[in-house]
């Protein structure tokens, strides 16, 4: 023992054994998010279960468990939110008398109300009306399905020209007010010209709204009627599903191109029932803009920073109590710098920017609220110290004989800086920055008082002039998980989705990280001196 | 020439004329008052034990003593009749007349060409032609050409430590300085490389001035024309080398060549 003690083995087995809790503890933080997301869109089959007091009750198994007195029991998403008010019930195993599996169930995905589960009772539209026969309703629904499509083309098409339509509208209106504070008179020539355009615009958008109200009516005649496991009926309209299928009729490879179809709606679909369902492709491209334009930031401002300190800076005490100061900075915590943010950026300067080019707009704000740009801003200020001290540290780490070498053949500072010391430097760099991106794609809290929205109507990024609408708020996937996990008004339902989030967001974080590591790598190979 | 009875001979071909030269790490001073000529196109070799200030001394020649913000300097130095330490003076083209060679080699993390272009670089210059040339005319002075043509464009770190060496001597040959220091060019290195360096010293004679900081007192009367010995950063003798090894005036670098002392 005494031997054993002396060679120093208890701190080697204390080191190993540090390490394996941290990796235990990320291999089962990954296992438990993947584990649990990347099953949800795997189709379930649908059990329907006899109990023993004559209920029958029809839905997919969420979960198993014991409950207190140690009987088995199930949890079953009934889903038909309309007639059952939850999504969610418990059964326990000894109140079922037998379950069975009929191919016939259908599961349809619709706008609202959450998933139906029934089978196929009635298929109505225009041309043709079926009551029965199973055959003949799934052919007759797909054909109506089919004849939608046209209706349903008008109907994205209006919307669009309605938004078209709000966002010329608005300029308008904009330019009016415009002139309105310049205190112009109203029979001025440009304001009557306004005027009429607006009345214009006003008598369009009452032609599409009319059109849009006939749109409606005509896909309200397509509609199907599904009946529950206990026999209530319930009507949907087949403008309304977004996605129908038999899972128990459903072969491996059905199921595998109906995972495949969830997963490419994922990634590019608006989300539907306050986030819970659907795609997440604003957060997702919110989240992404978000870090460059962080990255065009603090890039460029730290790395001029940590320059400055290790190269030209005078050493001595300033430096050193700037140092310190760049080093706690890191330290602080983030939803600091949030307040921070909205203090001085978007009160500060989005106000000031209101007050010079905006006063029209006013009391309105247009810069002077949250948005991608202050959000970024903020973010930026948060990982900046990160990179100041990588570039130090990568500065400083080059030897000595590179520098003098270089100025002994006539070399300027600066000119040993661009074409030797920053090259060199750029692996330590590039690894401070990767740090510093992963930080600021997990930062919530700084968010969600600078500019991060639950639902964001439209991309910072559009069609739009001038395209590029760094003033608007937008969606994030970090701030996706705590609303639909914490905010959601039915959390159990969103659950699958949390997790799927979380996989998202971890993955996105581990593509542009492998990117950053992948340019490093190839600098260092590149860049490495050889150390004889 | 022939032998003298001076302890400090006098040069009537100099290219540098150093006198009385003092330079001060804060407080002590590392340079005593050091006046001597340096002969044009000879090799001189500094001698003496560590820490009397021969490095010092040639990192006067080109101002690398500047980076140093605790060192003061007095005297003069004169290179061509030109103070190097009058303001006037542009150091960026002070450096491109005297070029070094350091003790451990530094080769930049770029390929063997753009090493050896390096200093033409960031002059400037941007002919092709001009560079070819100059890479091979510098790595054929060097003796690296038949190893290197080849690879030019692989990087130098892939290269011994006697062909870094020699590659470092390129580089400074490169933009044709007129006087090439030394600061212990072979320290580092095993004893093939270092006779290869010393046969290159010996071939750029004639071409350049040297000035050469040794310890290897072997080594000095193998490759100088001129050798100065130093002692706590006082110039104890300085004449022909082989007089100098053969003859010294001066008890203490008599035995510091014998081996006695140091």
């Amino acid at each position: 023992m005494k031997k054993f003690v002396r060679r120093g083995e208890p701190f080697v087995w204390a080191t190993g054994m540090t390490l394996s809790i941290i990796i235990t503890m990320t291999v089962l933080l990954l296992y438990v998010v993947i584990a649990n997301g990347i099953g949800v869109f795997w189709p379930q089959k649908l059990v329907q279960l006899s109990l023993n007091d004559g209920r029958v009750v029809l839905g997919e198994i969420t979960k198993e468990e014991k409950d207190g007195n140690n009987v088995s029991r199930l949890q079953l998403k009934i889903g038909n939110r309309e007639i059952n008010g939850l999504d969610f019930t418990w059964i326990s195993e000894p109140d079922i008398r037998s379950r069975s599996y009929p191919a016939d169930l259908y599961v349809i995905e619709r706008q609202e109300n959450g998933n139906f589960y029934g089978t196929l009772a009635e298929v109505h539209s225009p041309e043709i009306t079926v009551a029965e026969g199973q055959g003949t309703l799934v052919s007759a629904l797909g054909k109506a399905r089919h004849n939608l499509q046209p209706l349903l083309m008008t109907k994205q098409q209006i919307s669009r020209k309605i938004g078209a339509l709000n966002l010329a509208l608005e300029k308008v209106n904009q330019k009016l007010a415009g002139y309105r504070y310049q205190h112009m008179d109203e029979k001025d020539k440009r304001i009557i010209t306004l005027v009429d355009a607006e009345t214009k615009l006003k008598t369009q958008f009452a032609t599409l709204v009319d059109g849009g109200k006939q749109n409606t009516e005509e896909l309200a005649a397509y509609y199907a009627i599904f009946k529950t496991a206990d026999g209530k009926e319930s009507t949907v309209r087949l403008a309304d599903m977004v996605r129908l299928y038999q899972p128990n009729r459903m072969g491996l490879f059905a199921k595998i191109r109906h995972y495949a179809d969830k997963l490419v709606e994922l990634f590019i679909a608006d989300p539907r029932e306050s986030n819970t369902e659907g795609g997440l492709f604003p957060a997702i491209f919110g989240t992404v803009m978000l870090v460059l334009l962080m990255s065009l930031l603090s890039f460029p401002l730290g790395v001029i920073t940590g320059i400055y300190l290790r190269e030209y800076a005078h050493p001595g005490v300033t430096v050193k109590i700037v140092r310190i100061a760049v080093n706690n900075l890191a330290g602080i915590p983030s939803i600091v710098y949030g307040i921070f943010g909205l203090g001085f950026f978007i009160y500060g300067i989005g106000g000031a920017l209101d007050q010079f080019f905006f006063p029209e707009r006013l009391p309105t704000p247009t810069f002077g609220t949250g948005g991608i740009l202050w959000a970024s801003l903020t973010l930026g200020l948060l990982t900046v110290p990160v990179v100041i001290v990588a570039t130090e540290e990568a500065l400083g780490s080059i030897p000595p004989s590179i520098r003098e070498g270089s100025l002994a053949l006539g070399a300027t500072r600066f000119q040993t800086l661009t074409r030797l010391l920053l090259p060199m430097a750029s692996p330590g760099i590039m690894t401070g920055f990767i740090l510093a991106m992963a930080r600021a794609a997990g930062e919530v809290a700084p968010l969600m008082i600078t500019g991060v929205v639950k639902l964001a109507p439209s991309l910072p990024i559009d069609g739009q002039f001038p395209y590029f609408h760094l003033n608007r708020k937008f969606m994030h996937l970090g701030f996706h998980i705590y609303d639909i996990g914490f905010q959601s008004p039915n959390v159990e339902a969103a659950k699958p989705m949390v997790y799927v989030t979380t996989l998202l967001l971890i993955l996105i974080v581990l593509s542009m990280c492998s990117v950053a590591i992948y340019l490093r790598n190839k600098m260092r190979a590149r860049y490495a001196i050889a150390d004889v | 020439m022939t032998a003298q009875a001076t302890p400090i001979m006098q040069i009537t071909d100099a290219i540098v004329e150093v006198k009385d030269l003092h330079l001060y790490y804060g407080d002590s001073e590392a340079l005593r008052g050091i006046t001597m000529s340096i002969p044009r196109k000879k090799v001189t070799a500094l001698i003496g034990p560590s820490g009397c200030g021969k490095s010092t001394f040639i990192r006067c020649f080109n101002r690398m003593n500047d980076l140093i913000e605790s060192i003061r300097i007095s005297g003069e130095i004169t290179i061509d009749d030109q103070d190097i330490y009058d303001n006037s003076v542009d150091v960026i083209e002070l450096r491109r007349r005297v070029g070094m060679v350091f003790q451990k080699w530094n080769p930049f993390p770029k390929s063997i060409y753009e090493n050896v272009i390096y200093g033409l670089r960031i002059a400037g210059v941007r002919d092709k032609n001009l560079l070819d040339e100059t890479v091979e005319k510098s790595l054929k002075r060097a003796a690296l050409w038949d190893e290197m043509k080849d690879r030019l464009h692989e990087s130098a770190m892939g290269m011994s430590g006697g062909q870094m060496q020699r590659l470092c001597i390129a580089r400074a040959i490169a933009v044709s300085p007129e006087i090439i220091l030394m600061d212990e060019p072979c320290s580092a290195l095993d004893p093939r490389s270092t006779s290869r360096i010393e046969e290159l010293i010996r071939e750029l004679q004639g071409d350049y001035t040297i000035i050469i900081v040794t310890h290897n007192m072997q080594q000095a009367a193998r490759v100088s024309d001129f050798t100065a010995y130093f002692y706590i950063g006082e110039l104890v003798e300085f004449g022909l080398t082989k007089r100098v090894f053969t003859s010294p005036v001066r008890k203490e670098t008599e035995d510091y060549i014998t081996g006695r002392f140091g």
